[in-house]
């Protein structure tokens, strides 16, 4: 591919000009630190999501360790106090739900490689782009130091619910380290409306020749579903977050009703903790979806290319794609049966909840139709895209149950919901995450990932997740609760501990595997085999350019596209594939 | 491959390199800028939100803490930003034209239109701290509720209404004061020429922000001043 762009005229003037003006920093700040490039800039996220979910893998470890041996002593830690327990919980999950499930698939892989795979030079704002990255490592530095002030982290879980998260009294995490939970998701808010405006634009705009909205690959749709996604969700949670912080520093009552503390009554009325609840879902549904449409993307991406199959359909896909994202913001209300609601409004959330299971159903048949009769390459991506179909329907299956007032009732309060949200949002969007980095390490680094140590991570984590998640839904219908700190002394649950043991050794496991992955990772960033540009022989525009792409993406020249994202195996073409840009008299589709 | 190398036009200064064009580069952040109020409806929404929830539960006592706003004072403020929104159209122009000393005079008016904005509320939250209508453990709100002299005002629910006029009012301001940020970087930049009739994206994109913040408090005076001034 490289060859035959030495045709390209690069003697004529202002084309020398147009280098020139595309050259990169020199200096080692600019280039490595506040660097303006979208491909260094998604590097930052990703390198930052990788920190992060380390932090949260632990914080779920410890979990797991205190809910069968609630009274072990930990070299260091010590004993895990029930309050302890919830900031674990708290922290466990605002960190992989920000920094992680948010941060890696769009800040990370929708940086680096959406300009690229619609054939522009950068993002549309790049200094734009640089500050929502730093504002996002701030938020991150904020919420980590909540740990280490006095009274410790929060313990009103991620949802942050009023009035515990209203009062400074309410618990010992609920005092300065609260104030940074917020604070830290109000500026991650910013940082994400940033990005999201940056994404959109992008995409509008700044689309090669030819490259027509329906000539993206889905990966491009899915980032750009989940730009408009976060752009009308984060701002909601932003002022929500304000009014939150006036409430427990300033004394006003937006989200407390009168609230007895300790035999004593709180200086607040009026308010409802039903408001925070509402403007949280708000956001909070559409966030589920921003953090699992990237791995929808991807996972189109990668079944079409290792099928050698063009996707089953495209269009489908697409309006699939903004069915999910339109309904979800029609359904917060499900996280609201328990809370109290009128049943006619339960009804409505209910309908619309079940909708979503129409173009998560046409999704899931056209990604079972487009392996159907293809030439499979089952390479370590193409088995990551297949565990997060696998996954997806798992965790998906169990949605339609959740969405009936009558049945989310009695489980909302279990172990079951944790199953039910795990399974689709947290591991199936890593699944995604995990895909997305194997397919594109060779574009992003050079050289390739080993084969034979991303399949045996991929078995360990594909076997390790299930077993850690599969059997919640079980605990869930015996009747464990969640976020209960202790459970080891009730006796209508004794049983139900051999199986909680299993999840913490199937734990244990499974982290281990992630170290296989990040030694992997390194290991082939400098000793990996060298890649070609194209080694999974692929048609979309990202393999058509150097490798790692030069600063400018395409080293001076525009690209011009003739194709539709996913020719494969076309008739009378003389590759099994056709790349976007391939000539015209290519035979086609 | 049938790519095309980079089409370099008349270069204009301004033109950042990873545009083909100025036209796309005028596109790109005219949508960016509206993307940007998307957000800040969807922000603001939240607010709006919590108002419309409490002014249907607690309306009696809504009224009676929205009887003791200064409705002169709001109404002059009111005007003032409108007639700011005006100068700023009218700077727009004068970029557009070419006209220089038209331009650096109509933004200096929206800024000093702008800062009586700030100074007139100013006033207004002063008398509110002296009447002790600031939500916290001083909060005091003597009175009764309208049509009903002999049923006392809640105080809860009165201070929630000051707690929602302080938050938006207050997030009102603070874009206000941003944007007086804005337009005195644009007025030093129209002073030194850089806005030009090719070129004055910033001026258009800072427009539609005050417009917007404009707009804003024209939801915000009748929500908030005008709930019920019957008698």
């Amino acid at each position: 591919m490289v060859a035959q762009d030495a045709h390209d005229p690069h003697g004529n003037d202002p084309h020398a000009h147009a280098i020139h003006a595309h050259a990169a920093p020199t200096s080692f700040i600019r280039k490595y630190i506040f660097s303006l490039d979208h491909k260094v800039i998604g590097l930052q996220y990703y390198f930052l999501a990788l920190a992060a979910v380390f932090v949260g893998m632990f914080l779920s470890l410890l979990m797991r360790i205190h809910m069968i041996w609630p009274t072990a002593n930990l070299p260091l830690i010590g004993e895990i106090k029930p309050e302890t327990y919830l900031s674990l919980l708290t922290m466990h999950g605002t960190i992989m739900v920000f920094f992680v499930l948010t941060t890696a698939p769009q800040g990370g892989f929708g940086n680096y490689f959406l300009p690229i795979q619609i054939g522009a030079p950068d993002m549309a704002f790049p200094v734009l782009n640089m500050l929502s990255f730093w504002t996002t490592f701030i938020a991150f530095m904020v919420i980590l130091a909540a740990f280490f002030v006095t009274g410790g982290a929060p313990l009103h879980g991620w949802t942050g619910y009023a009035p515990l998260s209203a009062l400074q009294s309410a618990g010992p995490g609920e005092q300065l380290g609260a104030d940074l939970w917020i604070t830290s998701i109000a500026i991650f808010c910013v940082a994400s409306l940033m990005g999201a405006l940056n994404f959109i634009t992008t995409v509008l705009d700044l689309r090669a020749k030819g490259m027509t909205m329906m000539r993206m690959p889905l990966t491009v749709w899915a980032w750009f579903i989940t730009a408009i996604l976060g752009l009308l969700a984060f701002g909601v949670l932003l002022s929500a977050g304000i009014l939150l912080l006036l409430d427990r520093n300033l004394g006003t009552s937006f989200y407390v009703p009168l609230v007895v503390v300790n035999g004593q009554i709180m200086g607040h009325k009026g308010g409802s903790p039903l408001l925070w609840q509402h403007l949280f879902w708000f956001f909070g549904h559409p966030e589920v979806y921003i953090a699992i449409l990237p791995g929808m993307g991807v996972a189109s991406q990668l079944l079409s290319t290792f099928s050698r199959k063009p996707i089953f359909g495209y269009k489908a896909m697409v309006y699939a794609l903004m069915g999910i994202g339109f309904l979800g913001f029609m359904v917060w209300g499900h996280h609201m049966f328990m809370s109290g609601m009128s049943p006619y409004s339960a009804f409505a959330f209910s309908i619309m909840t079940m909708a979503i299971g129409v173009p998560s159903a046409i999704k899931t048949f056209n990604w079972l139709g487009t392996i159907r009769g293809g030439r499979v390459r089952f390479q370590t991506p193409m088995l990551y895209a297949i565990g997060f179909v696998s996954l997806f329907v798992s965790g998906g299956l169990s949605g339609p149950f959740l969405a009936q007032p009558v049945l989310d009732i009695p489980l909302h309060d279990t172990a079951f919901v944790v199953g039910h949200f795990h399974l689709i949002m947290g591991v199936a969007a890593i699944f995604g995450m995990f895909a997305a980095t194997y397919y594109w390490f060779p574009k992003m680094f050079g050289r390739m990932m080993n084969e034979k140590w991303g399949r045996v991570h991929f078995f360990l984590t594909l076997a390790g997740t299930y077993a850690i998640f599969m059997p919640m839904h079980y605990l869930g219908m015996a009747g464990q609760p969640r976020r209960y700190s202790q459970f080891t002394e009730l006796a209508y649950l004794q049983h139900l501990i051999p199986l909680n043991r299993f999840m913490t050794y199937a734990a244990f496991v499974t982290i281990a595997a992630q170290f296989i992955f990040v030694i992997n990772l390194f290991w082939s960033m400098f000793k990996g085999p060298k890649a070609s540009d194209n080694p999974w022989e692929a048609t979309t525009l990202e393999w058509t350019t150097a490798t790692p792409p030069p600063h400018d993406n395409f080293g001076g020249r525009t690209p011009v596209v003739y194709h539709g994202p996913y020719e494969y195996s076309v008739t009378g073409a003389p590759k099994d594939y056709v790349m976007q840009n391939d000539p015209a008299t290519v035979t086609s589709h | 491959m049938a790519d095309s190398p980079i089409a370099v036009e008349h270069h204009n200064p301004a033109l950042k390199h990873h545009f083909a064009n100025m036209e796309q580069q005028r596109e790109a952040s005219s949508l960016g800028m509206w993307l940007f109020l998307a957000t800040e409806i969807m922000f603001f929404g939240g607010m709006f939100c919590a108002y419309l929830i409490y002014r249907y539960w607690y309306f009696p006592d809504f009224a009676a803490a929205s009887k003791s706003l200064d409705i002169t004072l709001g109404a002059v403020n009111t005007a003032v930003l409108i007639c700011s929104s005006l100068t700023v159209v009218m700077a727009v122009r004068a970029a557009q034209l070419g006209k220089r000393q038209e331009q650096v005079v109509y933004l200096a008016l929206t800024l000093v239109l702008g800062l009586a904005f700030l100074g007139i509320k100013g006033v207004e939250w002063t008398s509110k701290f002296k009447e002790h209508h600031i939500p916290g453990p001083t909060f005091n709100f003597e009175g009764s509720v309208p049509g009903h002299p002999d049923q006392p005002v809640d105080q809860h629910h009165a201070q929630l209404f000051f707690s929602l006029y302080f938050a938006m009012t207050g997030m009102h301001a603070l874009h206000m004061i941003i944007g007086v940020g804005i337009f005195s970087y644009l007025l030093y930049h129209a002073w030194k020429g850089k806005y030009t009739p090719e070129y004055h994206t910033p001026l258009e994109n800072s427009g539609l922000y005050w417009h917007f913040v404009d707009i804003v408090w024209i939801y915000l005076f009748p929500l908030l001043y005008l709930i019920d001034r019957k008698k």
